[in-house]
């Protein structure tokens, strides 16, 4: 599996992102937005950061970037992606993934350490754990609180494609485990098909047993 | 083709919340300002060259649906001015 990480102008855990990855023996490459998806990529990260500062909305512009409509006809034929925080913002702005990331419910900035809960653990990003399981990972964004209408909501949870949602250390779902207000908690959710997935959490953030806690390196195996 | 202005206005859904919104009206308050309730939007003023003022706003609504607007949390609407 090689795996290609795209580099927007103001991407900054793209390098992260290829460190954790070899670290779990994925073989990972930067690729500049403007250089195109190279022909033996079998795998794409979006990774976090702040893509074009930000503007008009967090991946707005990233999502409409050449490279994305590469992205969008290889993924459609099978190709996975992951999308990362900002990575995350993108792939819903893209379409690849439903709802949308937007403003903190405090309209704050939230960096910190939140559990998550495992809600399908039937997906190549969830395999390495079970369905319930609370793992640790950090947070870093003001726009990461999920808003999607009622009914659309109710739709994913029916189909399995909600991923992963905030919760306590003990996997109970509250409000006060909610970082953002996202709707649902849901932190992380499937496109169309499981080999899709985008989450606001950074599992490479918590792969290298350097920094301590290991809890995402199960998210990145995805493409293992 | 006739000079105009398109003016498209993006906004929240109504019953999304608006955390910037209510800062800023947390804000106003704070500064002694008596008011019931503050929306805000963004307003986009796009000078283009169009056939008609029909053509004029299919375009500017086109722009809205591809990038301005995220159909999932924004409604929009296009008043087209002339230049």
């Amino acid at each position: 599996m090689t795996v290609a990480v795209i580099q927007f102008g103001g991407s900054n855990c793209d390098r992260d992102t290829v460190r954790a990855l070899e670290h779990l023996g994925i073989d990972a490459h930067l690729v500049w937005y403007t250089d195109g998806l190279p022909g033996e990529t079998e795998g794409v990260v979006l990774p976090g950061g702040f893509s074009y500062g930000d503007y008009l909305r967090a991946g707005a512009m990233a999502a409409r970037a050449p490279i994305m409509d590469e992205v969008r006809e290889r993924v459609e034929a099978g190709l996975p992606l992951l999308g990362i925080c900002n990575g995350c913002q993108i792939g819903c702005e893209a379409g690849l993934t439903p709802g949308a990331f937007t403003t903190n419910d405090t309209a704050r900035f939230r960096c910190e350490h939140v559990h998550v809960r495992v809600e399908n653990a039937d997906t190549p990003w969830t395999a390495a754990y079970d369905e319930g399981d609370v793992i640790e990972l950090p947070i870093a964004h003001g726009e990461g609180r999920f808003e999607i209408a009622d009914d659309r909501l109710a739709a994913l949870e029916s189909d399995g494609r909600v991923l992963f949602r905030y919760c306590e250390p003990d996997g109970s779902v509250t409000d006060a485990a909610n970082p953002n207000g996202s709707k649902g908690n849901v932190a992380g959710v499937l496109g169309e098909d499981e080999h899709v997935a985008v989450l606001m959490p950074h599992p490479e953030r918590a792969t290298l047993p350097e920094l301590g806690l290991t809890d995402g390196q199960g998210v990145l195996d995805g493409f293992a | 083709m006739t000079a105009y202005t398109a003016v498209v206005t993006v906004r929240l859904k109504t019953g999304v919340l608006d955390p910037e919104a209510e800062t800023t009206q947390r804000a106003l308050e704070r500064l002694g300002f008596d008011l019931s309730d503050l929306r805000a939007a963004d307003r986009f003023e796009i000078d283009l060259d169009a056939e008609d003022e029909g053509a004029a706003a299919e375009r500017a609504e086109e722009m809205a649906e591809r990038l301005l607007a995220n159909p999932t949390i924004h409604d929009y609407e296009v008043a087209i001015e002339g230049r």
